[in-house]
């Protein structure tokens, strides 16, 4: 703006009318822009506010620690909060080796060749999946023909094929940001590659894994879709009692709160309370997650 | 000894790292081998082009287009929403926002990006749907206009971060340039900057789309769930994904209905797969075109 302002001062009249014109274009230009971000923003502030407002009145020490009584219009959500947890932690102890090792081999041992390349357009597709689709796939594969059932095990191992994209590609972004140098100072100390890969590249990837580890369980912890075949319930007496029982949890329980049920005021209260803990897990883990990676891009940028 | 050690490691990685091929292949034997059978019911035609979906009325009729036709018209009105917000983000955060608003704005869509799909579809139901019912004087504010604005609103953090490097991307030199024949900053942003990221833009644009497309949670509570071709943004409607999730509980294993809600899911995989290798190309020839080699 100010190139064009003092552009336009030595020009002729009618030049300096374009110029002025020009400038108008950006000063508007640039509001629209503004108000786009804006709007991200304000979306934001009006999910997080209103979940937060209503949500805070239906939380307390008994909605955190109890069975729900009185079909569901009493006691707490406890079971839920512990079935996603299940879920999550499963989801992740399945994707996490598979994902990393799938890492590995992608930046390590194959970065170029067909194999690899035919490994990143999986991987990506994979990730574009519908996460309903993931839900089908479970129902078919692990509730019916390995006959897990409607059961933790069958979610977890279904949100572990969804999280699966997030740990690899957070893992390879790691694995590429460790110097080549460092690898070839091992690999002239004498180890061989795996020695190498053991201890040296992966102890230093070993923070920006850990950051795809956390951005997938805020993702895996939120999804609705996959588990609706393949492990959620809308009540279950008590807590899950083994890796086989069906599982209330939190994400499920707000939609079948909304869906089913006769008392939709009460129901909507509950709801409530169960959004703001599910956005505050998500939410705090994905803040973990960014706040990490900052520090490491820092860090990065200074070395 | 060593070298045969050395050997098996890496094919034992090779291994685990095709498990998630294994998985996507999987998923789409999956479809077709429980998609397919209801061709045997209805006729390839008909199930496409079919404008009656009464999946259990008695004969059943399976025509899938008033739900094709609704994740569609879903998915165009949130496009008219994410591509603006999403871009223009992308354009604030690349052209006017300082390193200090970027610390900050940044991780605000990240979150945005984050939030599960069921809150928004929470927060759909029981702020948005009224507002808009009582904006638009709506017979009922669940209707494909209020899924339209959640998803918008869902998918311009994923547009706005991807064209944001796409923005990224385009060298220096380029705005110089613009900037030194006397091109204000608007101008060299417009003319020179995102036409030169331009299929960048496009690829943020499809995945956008793909993820509109392929939520579930949010159309299943906000669009309405009617299942009938929409004429206006204030029609409820039945996308894929919403049919998939509503019905596949009460649908006998095995029967027609069962096989039908697979042929659906495999076309709504299709339609995203051939979303995602579109972006993949164009995001592929643009790196080519701008001398990038990642």
């Amino acid at each position: 703006m100010t190139a064009a302002g003092a552009a336009g001062a030595g020009l002729p009249v009618r030049a300096r009318g374009r110029s002025k014109r020009r400038s108008l274009a950006q000063k508007l230009g640039f509001a629209a822009l503004g108000a786009c971000m804006a709007a991200n923003v304000f979306f934001l502030g009006a999910i997080l506010f209103f979940i937060a407002s209503r949500g805070l009145g239906a939380i307390n020490w008994a909605f955190l620690t109890q069975v729900p009584r009185d079909s569901m219009t009493a006691g707490g959500v406890a079971p839920a909060i512990v079935g996603t947890l299940y879920l999550t932690l499963g989801a992740v102890l399945f994707a996490l080796p598979l994902g990393v090792a799938c890492a590995v081999y992608l930046t390590e041992y194959s970065p170029k060749g067909w194999s690899a390349a035919l490994l990143r357009v999986g991987v990506n597709n994979l990730a574009g999946v519908p996460s309903v689709v993931f839900g089908l796939f479970g129902l078919t594969v692990f509730v019916k023909y390995f006959g897990f059932g409607v059961s933790i095990v069958s979610g977890s191992l279904t949100l572990g094929i969804l999280a699966l994209p997030v740990i690899i590609s957070a893992s390879q972004e790691a694995l590429t940001a460790v110097p080549q140098s460092v690898r070839e100072a091992s690999l002239a100390l004498g180890a061989t590659q795996w020695e190498t890969i053991r201890r040296v590249v992966l102890p230093a990837a070993l923070p920006g894994i850990l950051t795809g580890v956390i951005l997938s369980v805020g993702r895996v912890a939120g999804e609705t879709a996959p588990i609706l075949f393949t492990a959620a319930a809308f009540y279950v007496r008590g807590f899950p009692q083994s890796p086989m029982s069906e599982v209330m949890a939190l994400p499920y329980h707000i939609y079948a709160l909304m869906t089913e049920g006769t008392h939709p005021e009460i129901q909507t209260r509950i709801a409530y309370g169960c959004s703001l803990l599910l956005l505050a897990l998500v939410l705090s883990v994905s803040l973990i997650a960014i706040l990490i990676r900052q520090r490491q891009r820092k860090a990065c940028h200074a070395a | 000894m060593k070298n045969r050690k050395e050997r098996s490691i890496k094919y034992a990685f090779a291994a685990l790292a095709f498990s998630s091929l294994v998985f996507l292949a999987g998923i789409v034997l999956v479809l077709f081998m429980e998609g397919l059978p209801v061709f045997r019911t209805v006729g390839p035609w008909a199930f496409l082009t079919g404008r009656r979906w009464y999946p259990t009325s008695v004969p059943p009729e399976f025509g899938v287009l008033p739900l094709l036709l609704g994740s569609l018209w879903v998915t165009a009105g949130a496009l008219l929403i994410c591509v603006p917000l999403g871009v223009g983000s992308a354009l604030y955060l690349h052209e006017l926002a300082g390193p200090r608003q970027r610390a900050v704005l940044k991780p605000a869509l990240e979150i945005l990006a984050s939030v599960p799909s069921i809150v928004y579809g929470f927060f759909g139901m029981v702020i948005l749907a009224p507002f808009l019912q009582n904006v638009f004087s709506l017979p009922i504010g669940l209707c494909s206009l209020t899924a339209s604005v959640i998803l918008g609103v869902m998918a311009s953090p994923t547009v706005a971060s991807i064209a944001e490097d796409a923005l990224s991307y385009v060298p220096r030199s380029f705005r110089e340039a613009s900037l030194a024949v006397g091109a204000d900053r608007w101008q060299t942003l417009t003319r020179v900057i995102m036409p030169a990221a331009g299929s960048g833009i496009s690829t943020a644009v499809i995945l956008g789309m793909s993820r509109a497309i392929g939520e579930t949670m949010t159309v299943l509570m906000v669009a309405g769930g009617s299942a009938m071709i929409p004429h206006s943004f204030f029609d409820p409607v039945r996308p894929m994904t919403a049919a998939i999730a509503a019905e596949m509980g009460e649908a006998a294993v095995g029967s027609p209905h069962y096989h039908a809600l697979f042929a659906i899911a495999l076309l709504l995989f299709l339609v995203t797969f051939l979303f995602n290798i579109a972006a993949e190309l164009i995001s592929r020839r643009y790196r080519v075109k701008l001398g990038l080699s990642r």
